[in-house]
């Protein structure tokens, strides 16, 4: 990987791991008595780890191919076995709270064992790690062959993805610890927040910077998503971090923002991330990795645009919707709900878009077990949203605010959706990057799309289940006109769904294991495919014929 | 700039620059010229070749 870096590059690369390692010794030296201390360890250590990494390969041979001739892919080789991996690991970890709301005690009395602690681990490793890994690499991929231009170097995308990884490790330490601002979502403290804006930019510059390379004179829809995605995230993420931390040494800082203007930001925050980190980055994924796999054009290209501009005008708005019933004004929340009303109409021509463009593919949808996950996740787009603006009208939300009917919805779009069309690109593009024929065994790919659905289905009724009748008892009058229920009858009514919910959950935590293990077998032991094969020439004898799952 | 100016601000201008944005975004969609070039990008994801273009 090294051997592909010029000279000039690995300098700069060498450069750059220096600089990481001096903040680091500086955090480390300035706050040795404070949590941010072993922060500061921890980036130092790993930015010598990667220094030995550069130097080991310092002296090969410069590259001599013709670099304009092919894409640039080794960051997203890389950043897909890393977003699998936080797969495995975030999951894991939401399994582990999961058995842990069925028996409380499994704690240790251990800090780092409490829910408190290790929930944000299984948010944030999901979401950022495993999302948003996936997006990056897979963003890579997509720019170049739609602008039909290799990017402009080559060590700006490992700076991004490395950089970016390293900020979830901070994350993710940082709460086992107990470093965290309590913002849900954005609990990482000053510094890494910090180093997130440098990583972001940079990411947002290289994208740029590969489209103005570009020379396909149009820019492909799935392109806007993922530019949207990026920019409104690094809006986002700036806006609600601003905080003053109490001392440069110390983790700990105040937010500017407090009372309700404090909330309505975090929330506005907090659904755009839904918006544009959980779905516009994985529209982008869908509308490129679709159409290629079914090998079918989007069905309406006007319609994927109308929806994305839809999408980016409604969802900005719709943030109030979290706050329903508080202290925020009440012509706000009015705003927010009607924004999530409409918001259904782009969302679910997305979705439809998306079936439709199946329309005459059942065929491959029925034999090929990749794009049935892209399939699948399509139509939980559309349920999730469905779902979603139904719960933003007040009176609805009057009963699903607080309950696991939220935990249902965020998994249906979770699991149904973020995790179905990443399992989908991550498939397509596998044997595409390493030059494989196929995956490894797709009859694993058909094993895994099992178990991901049937986690997910039983996940979400679990909590739909648990949700409403915990709604419904919290709601219950008696005769003199108080609440008939205690609020521990209703934990004892939720323990069933708590324990389905966590079978299911280790159903689809198992279905991403053996899509890590397909994924590496596939690396490391399927026959190189035929190169200069031209793609409708019959499969040559010997080679194992076409199976369901390609 | 007083609470009561801004929630006017954002009440009327709010709602019109939006209303003009999503025309305008119709208007792009629809116009005639446009539709070869959308027809073209739809299909050029799908080609096979993998290479940079010289
Ligand atoms: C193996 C699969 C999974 C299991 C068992 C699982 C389990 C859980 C549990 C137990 C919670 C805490 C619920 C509570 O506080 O009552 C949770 C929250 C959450 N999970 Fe998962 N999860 C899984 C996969 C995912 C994935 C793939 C994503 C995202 C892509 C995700 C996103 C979230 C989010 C955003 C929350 C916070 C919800 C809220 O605050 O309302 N989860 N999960
Ligand atoms: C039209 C689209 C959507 C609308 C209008 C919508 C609306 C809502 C509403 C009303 C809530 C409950 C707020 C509360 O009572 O506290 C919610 C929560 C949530 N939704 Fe959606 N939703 C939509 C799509 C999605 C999608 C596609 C996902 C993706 C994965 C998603 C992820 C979440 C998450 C993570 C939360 C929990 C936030 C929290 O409390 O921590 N939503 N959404």
């Amino acid at each position: 990987m090294i051997a592909q870096l010029t000279r000039n590059e690995r300098q700069t690369a060498l450069l750059i791991l220096l600089a990481v390692a001096i903040g680091g010794l500086a955090m480390a030296v300035g706050g040795r008595d404070n949590l941010l201390g072993i922060h500061g360890a921890i980036a130092m250590a790993l930015a010598i780890v990667m220094m030995f990494v550069v130097i080991g390969g310092y002296y090969a041979p410069e590259p001599t191919e013709d670099r304009t001739a092919s894409y640039y892919d080794d960051p997203t080789k890389v950043g897909i076995i890393i977003a699998m991996v936080w797969a495995v690991i975030g999951m894991a970890v939401g399994d582990w709270v999961a058995w842990l709301l069925v028996f409380p005690d499994m704690t240790f009395d251990a800090g780092w064992a409490s829910f408190g602690r290790l929930r944000p681990i299984h948010t944030s490793g999901v979401i950022f790690g495993f999302g948003g890994n996936a997006l990056i690499a897979t963003s890579f991929y997509v720019m170049q062959r739609t602008s039909r231009a290799r990017m402009p170097d080559q060590v700006t995308p490992w700076f991004v993805l490395l950089g970016y990884n390293l900020f979830c490790i901070i994350a993710a330490t940082g709460y086992l610890m107990g470093v965290t601002q309590s913002r849900e979502y954005a609990e990482p403290e000053w510094y890494a927040d910090i180093w997130l804006v440098i990583v972001w930019v940079t990411y947002f510059v290289l994208y740029l910077r590969t489209l103005a390379r570009r020379k396909e004179p149009h820019i492909y829809v799935a392109n806007w998503y993922y530019l949207a995605f990026i920019l409104v995230v690094a809006m986002l993420h700036i806006v609600n971090n601003l905080a003053v931390p109490i001392s440069l040494t110390q983790a700990k800082s105040y937010s500017l923002f407090s009372g309700v203007q404090d909330a309505m930001t975090q929330w506005w925050y907090g659904h755009n991330a839904v918006a544009f980190f959980l779905t516009a980055g994985f529209l982008g994924m869908m509308y490129y990795y679709m159409p290629k796999r079914a090998g079918r054009p989007i069905y309406s290209y006007r319609l994927s645009i109308i929806s994305f501009w839809g999408i980016t005008f409604f969802y900005m708005w719709a943030g109030s919707h979290h706050l329903h019933y508080t202290a925020l004004p009440h012509w706000v929340q009015t705003l927010g709900m009607t924004f999530s009303v409409m918001l259904l109409v782009p969302s679910w021509a997305s979705a439809g878009n998306a079936l439709m463009t199946l329309n005459g593919a059942w065929h491959k949808v029925r034999d090929d077990a990749t794009l049935r996950f892209m399939m699948v996740a399509a139509v939980f787009y559309g349920l999730t949203t469905f779902e979603g603006s139904f719960m933003a009208i007040r009176p609805v939300n009057a009963l699903s605010h607080y309950t696991d009917w939220t935990v249902g919805h965020v998994h249906a779009g979770a699991l149904g959706w973020v995790a179905m069309i990443t399992f989908g690109a991550i498939y397509a593009s596998v044997p595409w990057l390493w030059k494989r024929e196929s995956m490894w065994s797709p009859r694993l790919v058909e094993v895994h799309f099992w178990l991901a659905l049937a986690g997910t289905i039983i996940y979400v009724f679990a909590m739909w289940n648990s949700g409403i009748i915990q709604g419904l008892m919290w709601r219950t009058y008696g005769e003199g006109g108080t609440l008939a229920y205690s609020f521990v009858d209703s934990l004892i009514a939720m323990r069933p769904y708590y324990i389905a919910r966590a079978v299911g959950g280790l159903f689809f935590l198992l279905g991403a294991a053996i899509g890590l293990y397909n994924i590496w077998m596939t690396i490391r032991s399927a026959p190189e495919a035929a190169y200069d094969m031209t793609p409708d020439e019959p499969v040559v004898a010997g080679m194992p014929a076409m199976q369901p799952g390609e | 700039m007083t609470h009561d100016f801004l929630v006017g601000f954002s009440k009327s201008f709010g709602l019109f620059y939006l209303i003009a944005l999503s025309i305008g975004v119709l208007i792009y969609t629809y116009w005639p010229s446009n539709k070869k070039r959308f027809d073209y990008a739809a299909k050029s994801v799908l080609s096979e070749d993998d290479k940079p273009w010289a």
